[in-house]
């Protein structure tokens, strides 16, 4: 699937959703599906700044993708590390430097943080995206 | 005046609304409290009809504002009881009166080798302007440290104190556990080493009826958003013989006597310490709030807000795997919780999706956090316009998100 076919199901999937508890529930149920980061990269120098919550992030280049794995001590954060990655995942560093990401704003997780927490977002994702950077730079 | 709930609730318009469809349940009354009608009306009727700067006008609104200003500074000093009005200071809060405290002693008092007391209790406000006193002069930060209640060791508070100390600064109530401390017995004790103390009454001043002169403090701060004011205003109160003898904080306009271009004479206290234009309309609506609060009466609040905060304990208690975190015999408003393997930002997130404001993280106490072996909390914190109806709307929410989590 491309990035924005993965982009539009995320969409989908959260649209059944009327109430505010349920989206929740569903990010709840989504956490185990992160990819589990290692644990000697707990450590921190992998950790994110600006998430309430602590927020390990890891990554590796393996013939030409990015391979993202993650971690947080807080379940929410996690389905919300999961989704990214469901949508990064295995994808080149340039596809995720030009990524447009528009699902975050569609499923009403964006406006609907608050700023502290909307940070950590935003902090996960310019991690991910300071990652594909590195490995473009290394690559050329 | 009796204590009427519904009445009270009604002063309140920002609480009549719904959050994601639910009727707001406002908890987080610690971080702020919300503005009665009373004192929202103030502010706009002052800016329609007064406003002109004080201290400085000849003309009929500069005369009419000023005396607004001081009869507000009038109010505040019969409400902490100080013996005279020149005793307060209008500051920008609890923080900005400690930070004017700590660079006073910096400048005129501490030195080397001296010794400055605080407690594990403290809010990073009353803990780091200390700290940085400390590197400034070469003085030494002594902590009085906690029981597993949260309660303050008053024997090591005992053997902490000597000549040494140059000054005492203590949280009147502890922010992230509601711990009531003994200030009175302390302030004496602490005296009887001639040691001044400040007290921080951020978290008192709303709850418990505080008399400055009953306690015997040389310097109190708190601050108008937590007691129903509005935010950018506060006081520090200071005995007259203190005021006196430290040097000014800000300098500018309105602290002076004489000015010349090589020097200058300051003003009389409390003119002193307050350089610029200060927020003389935030001391108007400050004085507004402590008369509405004075109206209902701090004994009655504090009867009502103790009731509710046993039978929150009581509730919240009843649910399994929940622990209270600070459990010290005497307590006001403050309720701080961790759930059993779920993330106080989780529950947070989930409480807020069912309307319930609740503040979550370390509360601005991280070295308290740490030596309790925790990374921070849910708080719960009580004002006059909370109910049992809302405690048990918090005990259901948090059943709810245990269900999720499970």
């Amino acid at each position: 699937m491309t990035i924005n076919e993965i982009q539009d199901q995320i969409v989908e999937d959260f649209s059944v959703f009327d109430e505010w508890l349920d989206k929740y529930q569903y990010l709840i149920d989504l956490a185990t599906d992160t990819p589990q980061i290692d644990n000697q990269f707990k450590t921190n120098q992998y950790l994110i700044n600006g998430c309430q919550s602590r927020v390990w992030l890891h990554a590796e280049l393996k013939e030409g993708l990015i391979y993202f794995t993650g971690d947080s001590d807080a379940i929410i954060t996690n389905g919300i590390i999961s989704l990214l990655i469901k949508v990064l995942n295995k994808r080149t560093p340039k596809e995720i430097i030009e990524i447009n990401l528009y699902f975050i704003d569609k499923i009403g997780l964006s406006q609907n943080l608050s700023p502290t927490r909307a940070n950590g977002l935003a902090a996960m994702l310019k991690q991910m995206k300071l990652y594909a950077v590195a490995f473009d730079a290394k690559s050329k | 005046m009796s204590f009427d709930i519904d009445k009270i609730r009604a002063d309140f318009p920002i609480l009549q609304q719904t959050v994601y469809g639910k009727p707001l349940v406002y908890l987080d009354n610690g971080a702020t409290t919300q503005k009665p009608n009373i004192v929202i009306d103030r502010i706009s009727d002052f800016y329609r009809t007064t406003n002109a700067n004080v201290h400085r006008g000849v003309h009929f609104l500069s005369d009419k504002s000023t005396q607004e200003y001081e009869s507000s500074r009038d109010f505040v000093a019969q409400f902490l009881n100080a013996s005279s009005s020149k005793e307060i200071i209008f500051t920008k809060g609890a923080t900005d009166s400690i930070n004017l405290i700590a660079d006073a002693f910096t400048q005129s008092i501490l030195k080397k080798g001296d010794q400055i007391i605080v407690s594990a209790l403290e809010h990073h406000a009353n803990l780091v302007p200390w700290q940085i006193a400390c590197q400034k002069t070469g003085a030494e930060l002594k902590i009085i440290p906690i029981n597993e209640k949260g309660e303050l060791i008053q024997s090591e508070f005992e053997n902490l104190l000597s000549d040494k100390v140059k000054i005492f600064s203590i949280a009147h109530v502890s922010n992230s556990l509601g711990t009531i401390n003994p200030v009175k017995e302390m302030i004496a004790k602490a005296h009887q080493f001639n040691i001044p103390v400040l007290l921080d009454a951020s978290q008192s001043v709303q709850h418990i009826e505080v008399d400055v002169q009953d306690l015997d403090c040389e310097f109190l701060a708190f601050s108008g958003h937590k007691i129903y004011a509005p935010t950018g205003i506060g006081a520090l109160y200071g005995k007259t013989e203190w005021l006196e003898k430290l040097p000014p904080y800000q300098s500018g306009g309105d602290m002076i006597d004489q000015v010349s271009y090589i020097s200058s004479t300051y003003a009389e206290i409390p003119l002193k310490f307050e350089a610029g234009t200060n927020n003389y309309v935030g001391a108007i609506a400050l004085a507004e709030a402590l008369k509405y609060v004075q109206n209902i009466g701090l004994k009655n609040i504090a009867n009502y807000e103790s009731e509710l905060l046993n039978y929150a304990t009581q509730k919240l208690n009843e649910i399994e795997a929940l622990k209270i975190i600070g459990t010290a015999d005497k307590k006001a408003s403050a309720l701080s919780f961790i759930i059993d393997k779920i993330h106080n930002y989780d529950l947070g997130m989930i409480l807020d999706k069912m309307g319930i404001a609740v503040r979550t993280g370390h509360h601005c106490t991280q070295p308290l956090m740490n030596k309790l072996g925790i990374n921070g909390t849910v708080r719960a914190s009580f004002a006059i316009y909370n109910t049992k109806e809302e405690v048990d709307k918090l005990t259901n929410a948090l059943l709810k998100a245990q269900q999720m989590f499970s």
